[in-house]
């Protein structure tokens, strides 16, 4: 589904990812861990399409179209969905209005016909229910006044109302209680299916056990030095990232 | 698809529509501006003798005056004797049906998406359709006058109802209030006038078309509004102008009076030609509102401006009688070269007055929009209350908002809240949408459409619709 090779990008003329390999098939979950400025956040933002981010070398190939080709609209209804480690506020625009919104339109690029009132209503309500989100928030403009989880929660939200083939999840866990934690992996895994894939980016192993990876990878210095399978989250965990610097070439 | 997105779809698709003139043979006034002019003009209208008085007297107070030049707007210098002060066409006398019309005028009637007949009747509003200096028709006459109500030309009221109009005309802007009020008073051609008698509740939306045709002519129209005691009358206006390559000056004079108990609610939409993306051309939108309240009385001015090449405006409410309120709810965008400089004027005079000003400015280009406003409470407005809160959005980095407010009170028992923000659309929140499916022109158009949702909501429900699309046109291309 998503084949990234060697891929090199930038900000302000400061080299970020430096020839990174991934690929990413149907079913499958990926976990990507590192320590602080490995490129992380890089990744997510450049698989998303954000234009601060240079990309000097490499590939991007997701269901055989060129990602990098296309603008972060087109992308997003290719099925590439980022749920964002900080979620911006829109004041003014209501919750409602910005999910119908960005619904028809997805649907319009996919050639899906148009949701009538009832049908998106009913869409919601259901959706909704997945992350134990409170029927008031969705009164409320995008992520005004919420809270750090009810953030992470309206990003699993949209996620599920979006339905996309690829999600990657940038640190959905940093700041989430056990609770919150437990919400939003219950709302991944409900929704994860042989046909779609999930990117997860995260610091700490603890989200990896309720979101059990098919892969974890390692990313340090803009590239992935390391994979494995799960167990390699806890071998992280017990040695911290420094047993890679030593382990890495 | 959403209506919202059918609308933007739709505006982005099209060009400036109105963009297009009649040619029918005109009758106007030699150019420049002189006594026998001004002579020219109200003979023209068959006018009484005391209005040709009042426009002479006008007249020469304008010849004493210097243009101001305190806005904060750059405009070449106006020569006053370059514009043609009257234009209409040819066929003047009012007609008993369509079938009498110059076909031509009605051909720029269809143009405009006014089928007088269809589609006024069915959503019920009665039309006062000014084309260049003259109205040509009134619908809905009858129904009103049932009422009691008149809704007329003013052209047509100094004929019919000189006495109310001597009453007003000139009360709540004297010709001496300022340079373009003078020249107003002078040379205004035609506009409304609307008398509510008392008690009555005007049944629908009263609203005026304009055009500005032939080139160099300025209008200047004049527009009278009296609703007495315990009456209520919502007025829209909206408009239209073609696109050209001279400047045009718009120099409108309106009075609100509301008399004890009565209401007043204005609305505007303005879609002026706002010049080209080089700044060239558009209207000079140079405009006195003014509103006076008596004991319990009520004017709202509700108004999305997104058009001229340079808006100088401030719709005022002088509030006179007890208990009396003015509100002023504002959306003006300026884009490309556009200047702004708008505003109100809040002026407390009874007891126990409330003022509500709330004013959104959005700028986008390498445009300039100033807010300015004044509320003042007097020693004898005991209890006043004001509130202001003008917000400021910036879209890009070459554009500017600026604010200048006056609050002056000399009463100690009055109460005056202001708030301001400023923000810009941050390339955040573009992006949130991007990655969301929502490109740019739908994002800005989203998110702008929030940030004016308190304003939009004052407007009349069609006017509210076209608000929206014309926000969309204006800021078209300001972002990416």
């Amino acid at each position: 589904m998503l084949s990234i090779k060697n891929l090199k990008a930038n900000i302000e003329g400061k080299e970020i990812l430096k020839g990174l390999n991934l690929e990413v098939k149907p079913g499958e979950i990926h976990a990507i861990m590192g320590p602080n400025g490995s490129g992380k956040s890089t990744l997510a933002s450049v698989l998303a399409g954000r234009e601060e981010y240079e990309v000097t070398e490499g590939e991007v190939t997701f269901n055989g179209k060129n990602l990098l080709d296309l603008s972060p609209e087109e992308r997003a209804g290719e099925g590439v969905f980022l749920a964002f480690q900080y979620p911006v506020e829109i004041p003014g625009v209501s919750m409602m209005n910005f999910l119908k919104t960005s619904v028809q339109e997805i649907r319009g690029y996919r050639g899906q016909t148009q949701l009538d009132a009832k049908s998106f209503l009913q869409l919601v309500k259901e959706k909704q229910k997945l992350v134990e989100l409170d029927t008031k928030l969705t009164n409320r403009s995008v992520n005004e006044g919420f809270s750090g989880g009810e953030k992470k929660r309206n990003e699993i939200f949209q996620m599920a109302m979006l339905e996309p083939k690829l999600a990657v999840l940038d640190e959905t866990d940093s700041g989430l209680d056990i609770d919150a934690l437990r919400i939003v992996a219950n709302g991944v895994n409900t929704l994860h299916n042989k046909d779609n894939a999930f990117i997860v980016i995260t610091h700490y192993q603890r989200l990896l056990d309720y979101i059990v990876p098919d892969f974890v990878h390692v990313l340090y210095e803009g590239k992935i030095v390391r994979s494995g399978d799960k167990s390699l989250a806890m071998e992280l965990e017990e040695k911290g990232y420094d047993w890679l610097k030593e382990v890495t070439v | 698809m959403s209506d919202q997105d059918k609308i933007i779809d739709e505006v982005v698709a099209s060009e400036y529509k109105y963009g297009f003139y009649t040619d029918i043979e005109m009758d106007t006034a030699p150019m420049g501006l002189s006594e026998d002019i001004v002579r020219f003009i109200s003979a023209k209208k068959n006018e009484p003798e005391w209005m040709l008085e009042y426009r002479l007297k006008a007249y020469k107070h304008w010849l004493t005056l210097k243009e101001p030049n305190w806005a904060h707007v750059k405009y070449p210098a106006i020569d006053y004797q370059k514009i043609i002060y009257y234009a209409a066409p040819s066929s003047t006398p009012k007609y008993q049906s369509l079938d009498e019309v110059d076909p031509e005028l009605l051909e720029t009637f269809k143009k405009l998406g006014i089928s007088l007949e269809e589609q006024k009747v069915l959503t019920g509003v009665a039309v006062d359709v000014v084309i260049d200096s003259v109205s040509v028709k009134t619908t809905f006459k009858e129904k009103l006058s049932e009422l009691g109500i008149i809704f007329c030309a003013i052209s047509e009221a100094l004929q019919e109802y000189p006495d109310l109009v001597k009453k007003y005309l000139g009360s709540v802007v004297p010709y001496k209030d300022n340079f373009f009020a003078a020249l107003n008073a002078a040379v205004f051609s035609d506009g409304s006038f609307v008398y509510i008698p008392k008690g009555v509740k005007c049944p629908m939306e009263l609203s005026t078309y304009f055009r500005i045709n032939a080139m160099n002519t300025g209008q200047f129209e004049r527009t009278l509004i009296v609703a007495d005691e315990g009456s209520y009358v919502s007025y829209l206006e909206g408009c239209t102008a073609p696109m050209r390559d001279e400047n045009q000056l718009h120099a409108a004079v309106v009075e609100l009076v509301a008399m004890d108990h009565a209401e007043i609610k204005y609305s505007t939409v303005q879609n002026w030609y706002p010049g080209d993306k080089e700044g060239k051309g558009g209207i000079y939108n140079f405009v006195t509102k003014r509103g006076v309240c008596h004991n319990a009385a009520k004017i709202s001015w509700t108004q999305v401006e997104t058009g001229s090449a340079i808006t100088w405006k401030y719709p005022s409410v002088i509030l006179k009688g007890d208990h009396s309120i003015g509100e002023f709810f504002s959306v003006a965008v300026t884009s490309n070269y556009q200047q702004a400089d708008t505003g109100t004027k809040m002026i407390h005079i009874g007891k126990n007055t409330k003022s509500t000003i709330i004013s959104k400015g959005i700028s986008a280009g390498r445009s300039n929009n100033s807010y300015r406003g004044m509320v003042k409470i007097s020693k004898s407005a005991s209890k006043a209350r004001n509130f202001s809160q003008c917000d400021s959005l910036l879209i890009g980095d070459q554009c500017g908002a600026h604010t200048y407010p006056y609050i002056e009170v000399n009463n100690q028992t009055g109460i005056v809240e202001h708030e301001a923000t400023t923000s810009k659309i941050a390339e955040d929140q573009i992006f949130y949408c991007n990655q969301r499916g929502i490109n740019n022109e739908k994002a800005v158009a989203l998110i702008v459409n929030g940030y004016c949702k308190e304003v939009l909501n004052q407007l009349p429900m069609e006017f509210a619709v076209e608000a929206q699309k014309l926000l969309a046109i204006s800021l078209e291309g300001s972002v990416g």
